[in-house]
């Protein structure tokens, strides 16, 4: 019995947050991945385009309850989403024909197009800002629990309550669903082989007719998307916060370069090492000890590697380590 | 900079601004006082220091440094450390345990990396982990005794290591070596790689040092800040000079009430204090970019490939002018929280200290010394007066909105929120139709 509470309580505070916040940073990362693939440079504006996104959603949200429209028992921003999709790709399109474009013409280094995404990211920023506010704003409107902790009691007969909430679940599905059509985009159609192809070799892509404009129109139409959708599933789990979006990208570039910068499957392997390690050092596995050794052999303290300040600090450590073992990330990704 | 008569125009039209502020009536542009024209004067100064530290990185080498907020920060913990009196009895109840715990810490990274070097792949493989979590462990069981013994002590006062007592101007060299200390670790492992990854690299730097210094109450005490800094040694406190009935006849002599003279006087002192300083770096900053290391460096940011064809070390020099720019950074820190007389880690923004500095650097023209200063001086200047600027600029573009409507509401509301946008602007537009600035390198 003792062992089946611990095993449950494993699974409430460790496994099923880190799922769910895995799936986010994968998102996020596959965002920042794809970018990097074909426009070679990292998007420092990226957790303000999931900030930009999610505060669009959060406002169709608004209007869409003020209508009495609703898909109870889920939350109605996933109605709103396409939305919030259209209005951020339509930023991010407007933004690289006013920005980005030029330096890609002129063949700029790449750290001047970093820097040009610094000032995205102020201008974003100001925008999401002014559109919402800075105001923590919560708006999840649906069934709050799939499993519920004092039923789950109930039922099982165990001291451990056992809660998955409904926005976990939204997570984890949407997640599915958006990374097996952006492979199955990636790899079946013909505007995803000529992305692959323009990441691949940028020269043999261009001779052999590939429309750099499109490529790179595509990539922000589907950056745009995979922000947004990741912003949101984050705000619908925690809760919306603009200066929030901003901290995630150490954690979104960690992963990002734990999988291997231009790599799409090595950015999703890289969000889950990176929520997982986060969740795990910063847990406070007490509980689960006490359940597993006899009474008196329970610590006092609690036993945890990292307090949870820190949690930025474990997305560092990891891409400190990568860095310094092996540049490339596990799935090899572009190093240079 | 070359003396011409363009570049002159610009400092003395820089001037002009700082002396309108205090000198004119108060109206919609200036505020006519001078006490807010020192004190952006001051401040600017040490924007400066700041931006002459991140031209040495970005100007002279090309590095992007994301985390400038963490060095600044990381300075800033010297003037704790170096002036503030001690804690009594603090270092006595864990000082011994704090001083074990880093040596167990520096220890184990010493071994992983010596273990690294030395052995066979599958040797490395189980041994490197086993040293890192076992190093951990010690390390832990070490500081977390220590720390909160520490903390026990003098809670409500203090509670934390406090400092030596020493002159508060020592503590600037010291902020810089922290700094230093900091880059030197950053840089060892981000630096020889794609120049993205420095960006991210700094990035987490910036916010890790933020988090240290927001949490670890036993070492500037955290978010219940440090107050009561001391003042360095020419600055009075206000208080002694209003009691003193010298000054006060003085200050009535020349028609000022002994208040604003006091805080004139202290405002003064301190803007003399950090030209000296700025006057310093500029001078040295100069020197070494016209000495055959300056021409190295350039030759580097230009054509690394060439640069390693004639036996350059690229990636050794990177390091060290990326340790010098970031030392430069926590020097500023360290000034900013003696003009503060107070430590909060929670005022530290990262948009604040690192990309607005970003802004007055590409601004003022990158790689020219003269040209970041200028631009610091200008870029703080706008975005303090922007503050007051931004709802008087809403409140005309909505005056013929009418009063109590929704839209005017919101508008007025979010005119603050208006200076980010601006900066970020400015900085697109600037590195579109002017990437090299108000004074180019050459």
């Amino acid at each position: 019995m003792d062992f089946l509470n611990a095993i449950v309580a494993l699974l409430n505070f460790v496994i099923i947050p880190a799922s769910a916040y895995g799936a986010q940073l994968a998102l996020g990362a596959l965002g920042v991945t794809l970018i990097y693939g074909i426009l070679r440079f990292s998007n420092f504006a990226h957790g303000d385009t999931m900030a930009f996104g999610t505060a669009i959603t959060i406002l169709v949200t608004w209007g869409l309850q003020s209508l009495g429209v609703s898909i109870s028992p889920l939350p109605t921003a996933l109605l709103a989403l396409p939305f919030g999709i259209a209005a951020t790709a339509a930023l991010v399109l407007g933004t690289d024909r006013a920005v980005y474009r030029f330096y890609r013409k002129k063949k700029s280094d790449p750290i001047i197009l970093v820097m040009a995404s610094v000032g995205v990211m102020f201008i974003m920023n100001g925008i999401t800002r002014f559109v919402i506010g800075v105001r923590d704003i919560q708006f999840d409107d649906g069934v709050r629990f799939v499993i519920n902790a004092r039923e789950f009691r109930t039922a099982t007969g165990l001291a451990e309550g056992l809660a998955l909430r409904s926005t976990q679940v939204i997570t984890l599905v949407t997640a599915v669903l958006v990374v097996w059509a952006l492979f199955w985009f990636l790899g079946r159609t013909r505007t995803g082989k000529s992305m692959r192809a323009f990441s691949d070799n940028e020269d043999l892509a261009l001779l052999s007719g590939i429309n750099p404009e499109r490529v790179v129109a595509v990539t922000w139409i589907i950056a745009a998307a995979l922000a947004t959708i990741a912003g949101t599933l984050f705000g619908l789990d925690k809760s919306f916060k603009a200066f929030n979006y901003f901290q995630l990208l150490l954690p979104i570039f960690a992963a990002a370069i734990v999988g291997g910068l231009g790599n799409p499957l090595g950015a999703i392997a890289g969000g889950f090492v990176i929520s997982f390690s986060e969740v795990a050092v910063t847990f406070d596995f007490r509980k689960v000890v006490a359940y597993l050794v006899p009474g008196d052999w329970t610590p006092d303290g609690p036993i945890q590697l990292l307090s949870t300040e820190y949690k930025f600090a474990v997305s560092f450590a990891i891409l400190i380590i990568v860095l310094l073992f092996r540049p490339t990330g596990i799935f090899r990704g572009k190093s240079s | 900079m070359t003396l011409n008569y363009r570049n002159i125009a610009l400092f003395a039209g820089m001037a002009l601004l700082l002396v309108l502020e205090g000198a004119s009536a108060k109206n919609a542009v200036f505020s006519g006082s001078w006490d807010t024209s020192l004190g952006i004067l001051n401040v600017g100064l040490i924007s400066a220091v700041l931006a002459l530290g991140v031209n040495i990185q970005w100007g002279y080498a090309g590095l992007f440094n994301a985390g400038v907020v963490g060095f600044v920060a990381i300075g800033g913990l010297a003037p704790v450390l170096v002036a503030m009196p001690a804690n009594p009895g603090a270092f006595s109840a864990g000082g011994m345990g704090i001083v074990a715990a880093f040596a167990a810490a520096v220890a184990t990274v010493w071994a992983a990396v010596l273990v690294n070097r030395r052995a066979s792949f599958q040797v490395r493989l189980i041994a490197i982990p086993v040293i890192l979590i076992g190093g951990f462990l010690v390390y832990r069981a070490f500081f977390g005794p220590a720390s909160s013994a520490i903390e026990a002590v003098n809670t409500a006062a203090a509670g934390n290591l406090g400092g030596l007592g020493l002159p508060v101007v020592l503590a600037w060299p010291v902020g810089a070596l922290f700094a230093a200390g900091a880059a030197w670790v950053v840089g060892k492992t981000a630096l020889g790689l794609r120049s993205d990854y420095l960006a991210i690299a700094t990035l987490g730097i910036g916010e890790i040092i933020v988090s240290v210094l927001r949490n670890e109450e036993w070492l500037a005490r955290g978010v219940l800040n440090v107050n009561g800094i001391p003042r360095p040694w020419p600055v009075p406190r206000e208080i002694d000079l209003q009691s003193s009935a010298d000054f006060v006849a003085r200050a009535a002599s020349v028609g000022l009430d002994p208040v604003s003279a006091s805080t004139l006087t202290v405002k003064l002192l301190y803007s003399a204090l950090f030209l000296i300083v700025l006057l310093i770096l500029i001078w040295l900053t100069q020197k070494a970019l016209a000495s055959p290391w300056g021409r190295m460096m350039r030759a580097i940011r230009d054509n690394e490939t060439a640069a390693a064809a004639m036996g350059k070390h690229i990636t050794r020099r990177h390091l060290q002018v990326f340790i010098l720019g970031s030392a430069v950074c926590g020097l500023a820190g360290a000034m900013m929280i003696t003009l503060d007389g107070q430590m909060t880690p929670g005022s530290y923004n990262p948009l604040r200290y690192t990309f607005l500095i970003w802004v007055m650097v590409i601004v003022g023209g990158s790689g020219n010394n003269w040209g970041s200063v200028l631009g610091a001086m200008l870029i703080w200047y706008l975005y303090t007066k922007a503050e007051s600027w931004g709802p008087q600029l809403m409140a005309f573009v909505t005056s013929g909105m009418a009063d109590g409507s929704v839209i005017k509401a919101h508008l007025m509301a979010s005119a603050e929120q208006m200076r980010l946008l601006t900066m970020g602007l400015i900085l697109l537009l600037v590195l579109r139709f002017s990437p090299r600035g108000l004074i180019p390198e050459k």
